[in-house]
């Protein structure tokens, strides 16, 4: 599904991925866990194609195509989705109309007619009772005053309706509360497919009693670091970084 | 021959057909003398340092038009908001249209500003009301030296006008450059209510300049949604000169969409002659190429306990040039006024100008006065958004300025105007999303 080798990125001639390699196949869940400022977001960005960073070295490559020359919208129309930490508001655009627009521009790039709307709305209800999602919520305009767990549910809302390959959750978990986390994690799960890959960025342990990954990576200043199963988060939780930062030393 | 210089010689044969001994046009030999002293704005006056007119006065504008173009429904429906019913007043070439206009004199008086100044029967309105709010200066004079012919409203107290008006005025290029002065009154007696919608549109690419005045009174209590849509073509400028004279617990709000046209400006005043009143302005501008748009809104706090709300938003893309000056004078015995000003503009291209200057006169020392101006680019965080979920730049552009213009648009009240406002707005970005913008 997604081959990373060997990648350098940097902003503004800063350098913040230094020789990250990653492969992730199609039916896995990945955790990448790490201090702050190791790139952790950097690597989403990067994945999902954001203009700030420049990439000097490496391959990006989502099922066996190089994909570091695309725009973000056609990485997005190859089934690559990024659940952002800070969802942007969008007044006067509902989440619904937001959505419909989202998923007819896709089918536009691929060369297929606008999904009729009898079809999209049954789409939204099931979504929507699967994430647990109120009606009313998906006539709002898009993330404006929305609550912190209320964004992170309707990223994952959006998750559902696109069915990407590859989902990114870039710390999803922060700012929800417990019942928030749950209904996210189960979401997550449900969607989950031999056909689709997760990678779920995060700093605590926390998400991941939920949403149990397959593998568990460390990034650490640049670099994957360590990698494991799902007990290396639980021990991550329990002796925190510094033994890493220890043992490469 | 100098525009002014044409204008001038040209009274005589202008008096020819009119009445010249009634009150009327001794009003109108005044503004003449008036404009005749002040000529036409030059950037050296201060309220004019952005907009020059030059380019525009330098055409060889027919004075009067007579010969006017045939102009069948079908080739104009567009401009009218035709989903809904409405009163329609329309002027092609500067005269009534009556095959494309509803008027009445059912209750309310929705008529022609020519027989308002004419028929013994409006003569005590006339009287209050003509010439009574509008400003003394170089252009409002020059449009009532003229006034002859434009719109006239006039509603009773305690109705409520169950469907919109629609004020229009086609140009059609019968002459080589035309220049046409609109006149409309619209009286709102206490506790009335009328929604109103006026559009300037030409239909050639010949010149076009519209020097419009507009006086609006509102009485106690009375409620008046206005909705200006300037989307012209790119060789018609505008001179919109529009007075409000509020009485006590009225409701005013003026909203313009600029969205095409050479030049357009907006003289937008309102004066607070009352307590507990609340003015509203309210503007989306999104121009391109070399066009020109220019708000000069007034508000004019007189008494104590009122309101004014301005939100103007513009975005300019390629060489065109914004102005927002919008001035709040709060005299001494405005105590407890609440004076609302926020502008803000998007620059799309590196080459795009605006000039805003928020100008606030402030005597009284019990108040609330603020004011936000902001100039910026789009969001490129929030672009980023959309691209991931698979939305291209320009529909994610699209969609971004939609929402920056949102606060505008969400307090239109007709929905039919909302909507057509929307359309105007996904045609203008030249994007076509899954649904109605």
């Amino acid at each position: 599904m997604l081959k990373i080798n060997n990648l350098h990125a940097s902003i503004d001639e800063k350098s913040i991925l230094k020789g990250l390699n990653l492969e992730v196949k199609a039916g896995e869940v990945h955790a990448i866990m790490g201090p702050n400022g190791a790139g952790k977001s950097t690597l989403a960005n990067i994945i999902a194609g954001k203009e700030d960073y420049e990439v000097t070295d490496g391959i990006i490559e989502l099922n066996g195509e190089d994909i570091s020359e695309l725009a973000p919208e056609e990485r997005a129309h190859n089934g690559v989705f990024l659940s952002f930490q800070y969802p942007v508001e969008i007044p006067g655009v509902s989440v619904t109309n937001f959505i419909k627009t989202a998923i007819n521009e896709t089918r536009k790039a691929k060369g297929l007619e606008d999904m009729p709307a009898k079809d999209m709305l049954k789409m939204i209800r099931e979504k929507s009772e699967l994430l647990e999602i109120d009606r009313k919520f998906l006539s709002r305009s898009l993330n404006e005053g929305f609550s912190g767990g209320e964004k992170k549910r309707n990223e994952i809302f959006q998750m559902a309706m696109l069915e990407p390959k590859l989902a990114i959750l870039d710390e999803t978990d922060s700012g929800l509360d417990i019942d928030a986390l749950r209904i996210v994690a189960n979401g997550v799960n449900k969607l989950k497919s031999k056909d689709n890959a997760v990678i779920v960025i995060t700093h605590y342990q926390r998400l991941l009693d939920y949403i149990i990954p397959d593998f568990v990576h460390v990034l650490y200043d640049g670099k994957i670091v360590k990698s494991g199963d799902a007990s290396l988060a639980l021990e991550l939780e329990a002796k925190g970084y510094d033994w890493i930062k220890q043992e490469l030393v | 021959m100098e525009l002014k210089e044409k204008i001038l010689s040209s009274y005589v044969a202008f008096e020819n057909g009119i009445d010249i001994n009634s009150d009327v046009h001794e009003i109108r030999t005044q503004a003449l003398e008036t404009f005749e002293k002040l000529g036409f704005p030059t950037k050296k006056l201060e309220a004019w340092k952005y907009t020059s007119l030059n380019s525009v006065l330098k055409q060889d504008y027919s004075i009067f038009t007579n010969k006017g173009n045939a102009v069948e429904m079908a080739d104009v429906k567009q401009y009218f908001i035709h989903d809904i019913d409405t009163y329609k007043v329309v002027f092609i070439d500067g005269k009534y249209s009556s095959f494309l206009s509803q008027t009445t004199h059912d209750t309310i008086d929705v008529c022609l500003m020519s027989s308002a100044l004419n028929k013994a029967k409006y003569k005590p309105v006339i009287e209050n009301y003509f010439n009574k709010v509008a400003k003394q200066d170089n252009l409002t004079s020059l449009n009532t030296a003229f006034a002859t012919e434009g719109t006239y409203i006039h509603i009773p107290r305690n109705v409520e006008v169950e469907k919109p008006i629609q004020i229009i005025n086609f140009t059609t290029g019968s002459e080589a450059a035309t220049l046409v002065q609109p006149r409309n009154l619209i009286v709102v007696e206490e506790n009335a209510h009328v929604q109103i919608i006026e559009r300037n549109q030409s239909l050639t690419s010949n010149a076009v300049l519209s020097n419009i005045v507009t006086e609006v009174f509102a009485d106690r209590n009375a409620t008046v949604d206005y909705y200006k849509i300037q989307n012209d073509d790119e060789n018609a400028s505008l001179v919109d000169n529009t007075f409000v004279d509020q009485k006590s617990n009225s409701v005013v709000s003026v909203h313009t969409f600029s969205f095409g046209g050479n030049i357009t400006r907006n003289n937008l005043n309102f004066y607070q002659n009352g307590e507990h009143i609340d003015s509203i302005l309210k503007g989306i501008t999104i121009i391109e190429g070399k066009q020109h748009v220019d708000h000069h809104t007034l508000v004019h706090h007189i008494e104590p306990n009122c309101e004014s709300h301005q939100d103007y938003k513009g975005i300019f893309d390629d060489r065109s040039t914004g102005v927002f000056n919008g001035k709040v004078i709060v005299n001494k015995e405005a105590q407890k006024t609440n004076a609302y000003q926020q502008n803000n503009n998007v620059l799309i291209s590196d080459k795009a100008t605006i000039n805003a200057k928020p100008q606030l006169e402030i005597f009284a020392d019990d108040v609330k006065c603020s004011h936000g101006c902001t100039i910026g680019q789009l969001d490129t965080d929030a672009l980023f958004y959309m691209q991931q979920r698979g939305i291209p730049i320009k529909e994610g552009k699209a969609l971004l300025m939609y929402a920056f213009a949102n606060t505008v648009l969400e307090s239109v009240k007709i929905p039919e105007v909302k909507s057509r406002i929307t359309k105007l707005i996904a045609n203008k970005l030249g994007v076509n999303i899954g649904f109605d913008l």
